[in-house]
């Protein structure tokens, strides 16, 4: 199920910015990869260059190869709707949808792009709410608002709706950066559970989350502000973090910068 | 620990205030020194006095305040006394407008008067009623409105989720343009297009017409705020799952935005069903019941309130029919309003649980 991610010469641009310059990497399938670096250094960028919700945004250009598994996702004839539906994506702010209730966040992705059996729905729903661990707090409420929930619940929910459609890539932008400690181990057991079956990618400002949870990990930088953002290095994460090769990660690990 | 024993003093945090009945007392106070201050100088106009109640409002709101709770707090005052006659000054002449014509409205308004036309009773005599006119302006309402939202929405979806570039540019220029477009002009140009060039009657049909003109810009400007108010996250979540923007536009941008596009429809419908210069020219009015709004003349409210008035020579009971009428389109368009409120508190997004 889960997917291989080969990246090769990538370049990402808002406008005539570029934002991201030659960026090559692999992420292995059914493991964790946590991408680590100083704001504007376009992680999030990079991160949504691999669902091609890159050129959603106005301007967004994206040059280089994607490959997932033997697939180029910015290949010809290569449609961006069915790329998303095998990567999903969790935002950094939850974003259920408010008109829906908690039951009808979940089965969302299913109902909206119409593949689904009704008979299934409601197991579907459960058992990505249970993925998500959330089941057990929502069950009683699976009618009410899903905007009703607590931020951290919320985020539960959006991984949930996002698990709901078996993707085979989910990537998450600073998934925990609004959330309580508890909720954020709440998040981080489940990414541990979700790595089973599915290619995770994590972006995070937080090395002892990255360190935790993730099996290897990339770091990147930029020269200057106005720069492009470029990759520094990606190993295990261990090694990143007790050894790694470059004196920039380290200094930027252990807080010694600029 | 502490040690003070006196009476209880007051902390730096607390300051004198006035009770809370003292902003009444002084517009009690002041209406009464206008009143008093009119009568003697033999001034015999409401805004006379209700001008200077208002002025000895502030100025007495201010001064009481400085005295007792310091200068800042009076200034505070004094800009709450000036929002209140602001207020005051912008719903006197709504109350008194609305209070005249219930009063004069409801003398022939009975059920006999809202389900009869005015046949053949002629404008100097009592009687008759207004269904025609009823009956018109719901048909002529209904076509514009039918029209103009599909075409209004859609091209606010188009500029809002699409629209990029020179095309974009030149419908947000002609929207705009439209929107100034007086409604005498928009009827005008119907008359000229569809009566005089290609020779179709005049019909309730064509005033709709003009009607969508002048609805279509409010529909589409006031449709695109509430699209432009649906966060970029939740299209960019809904997108992120895998479903195509289309579908995105139709089941999570529109459901957000309903309550706010609907109020839009309803102010916009709302402000056409007064609309008397374009029907005049191109719906030319009728005192017999019309129920096809494609052919032949028909009435409508504005229209016979404006006949009521200008063709009977001032007879007492086309006065009051005038009135009764008015009163009805009043309440017509407070209905909508209402109606438009609801729809906006039952479809807002969610919150609770
Ligand atoms: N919509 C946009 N339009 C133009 N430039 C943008 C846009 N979004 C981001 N950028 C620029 O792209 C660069 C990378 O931004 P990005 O959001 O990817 O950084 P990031 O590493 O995710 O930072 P953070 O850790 O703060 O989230 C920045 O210089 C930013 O100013
Ligand atoms: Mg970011």
């Amino acid at each position: 199920m889960a997917k291989r991610i080969d990246i090769s010469g990538l370049n990402a641009y808002y406008g005539s910015f570029r934002a991201i310059e030659d960026i090559s990497m692999a992420i292995e399938p059914r493991s964790v990869t946590a991408f680590i670096g100083p704001s504007g250094c376009g992680k999030s960028t990079f991160l949504r260059t691999l669902n091609r919700m890159h050129e959603v945004t106005p301007g967004g250009r994206v040059e280089g190869k994607v490959m997932l598994d033997d697939e180029n996702l910015y290949g010809a004839g290569i449609d961006p709707v069915s790329v998303r539906r095998e990567v999903g994506m969790v935002f950094q702010r939850p974003n259920p949808f408010p008109t829906m209730s908690v039951y009808d966040n979940v089965a969302a992705g299913l109902r909206l792009n119409g593949n689904y059996k009704k008979s299934e729905l409601s197991d579907i729903v459960e058992k990505s709410l249970k993925g998500a661990n959330l089941w057990n707090e929502v069950k009683d409420r699976l009618n009410k608002p899903g905007s009703g929930l607590s931020g951290g619940q919320q985020q539960r929910l959006c991984i949930a709706r996002a698990i709901a459609v078996e993707p085979k890539v989910l990537l998450m932008d600073e998934p925990c950066s609004a959330l309580d400690p508890i909720s954020t181990l709440a998040i981080e057991d489940l990414i541990g559970e979700l790595k089973e079956r599915f290619t995770i990618v994590i972006v995070t400002h937080n090395m002892q989350q990255a360190a935790r949870v993730s099996d290897r990990t990339a770091f990147f930088n930029l020269s200057a502000v106005g720069q492009p953002g470029k990759l520094i290095e990606i190993d295990d994460t261990e090694r990143i973090f007790s050894n790694p090769s470059v004196q920039a990660t380290e200094d930027y690990i252990s807080g010694r910068f600029g | 620990m502490s040690q003070i024993t006196d009476a209880p003093r007051r902390s730096s945090l607390q300051g004198a205030t006035l009770p809370k009945w003292t902003p009444w007392a002084i517009a009690a106070g002041s209406v009464a020194l206008g009143l008093g201050i009119s009568a003697a100088a033999g001034l015999d106009s409401k805004i006379q006095w209700g001008l200077m109640a208002a002025v000895f409002f502030v100025i007495a709101s201010y001064g009481v305040a400085a005295r007792v709770e310091g200068p800042r707090q009076a200034k505070d005052r004094v800009a709450t006394s000036l929002v209140w006659v602001a207020f005051l000054l912008a719903v006197v002449p709504l109350v008194s407008l609305i209070w005249v014509t219930v009063k004069r409205g409801v003398k022939v308004l009975d059920g006999y008067f809202l389900t009869h036309s005015m046949g053949l009773i002629t404008d100097t005599e009592p009687g008759g009623g207004i269904y025609h006119a009823i009956l018109g302006t719901l048909e002529q309402v209904a076509i514009a409105t039918v029209i103009s939202v599909p075409i209004g929405v859609l091209t606010a979806i188009y500029l809002v989720e699409y629209g990029r570039g020179r095309l974009a540019k030149a419908v947000t220029f002609f929207v705009d343009v439209m929107t100034g477009i007086p409604s005498i002009v928009a009827g005008l140009f119907v008359l000229s297009f569809w009566i005089i060039i290609l020779d179709m009657g005049y019909s309730g049909f064509a005033g709709s017409m003009a009607l969508t003109i002048l609805m279509l810009p409010v529909i589409v400007r006031s449709t695109e705020e509430m699209l432009k108010l649906v966060p970029n996250e939740l299209r960019e979540a809904s997108l992120a799952l895998g479903v195509p923007k289309w579908r995105t536009i139709m089941k999570v941008v529109l459901p957000t935005s309903i309550g706010g596009i609907t109020t839009g429809v309803m102010l916009a419908i709302a402000r056409i069903t007064g609309e008397t210069a374009p029907v005049l020219l191109l719906v030319w009015g009728s005192s017999f019941i019309n129920t096809n709004p494609f052919e032949d003349p028909q009435a409508s409210l504005p229209m016979y309130i404006y006949l009521q008035y200008a063709n009977s020579g001032g007879s007492g009971a086309a006065y009051d029919r005038a009135w009764a009428a008015a009163l009805t389109l009043i309440a017509f368009v407070m209905i909508l309003n209402l109606a438009a409120r609801g729809i906006a508190r039952w479809k807002a997004p969610k919150t609770g649980r």
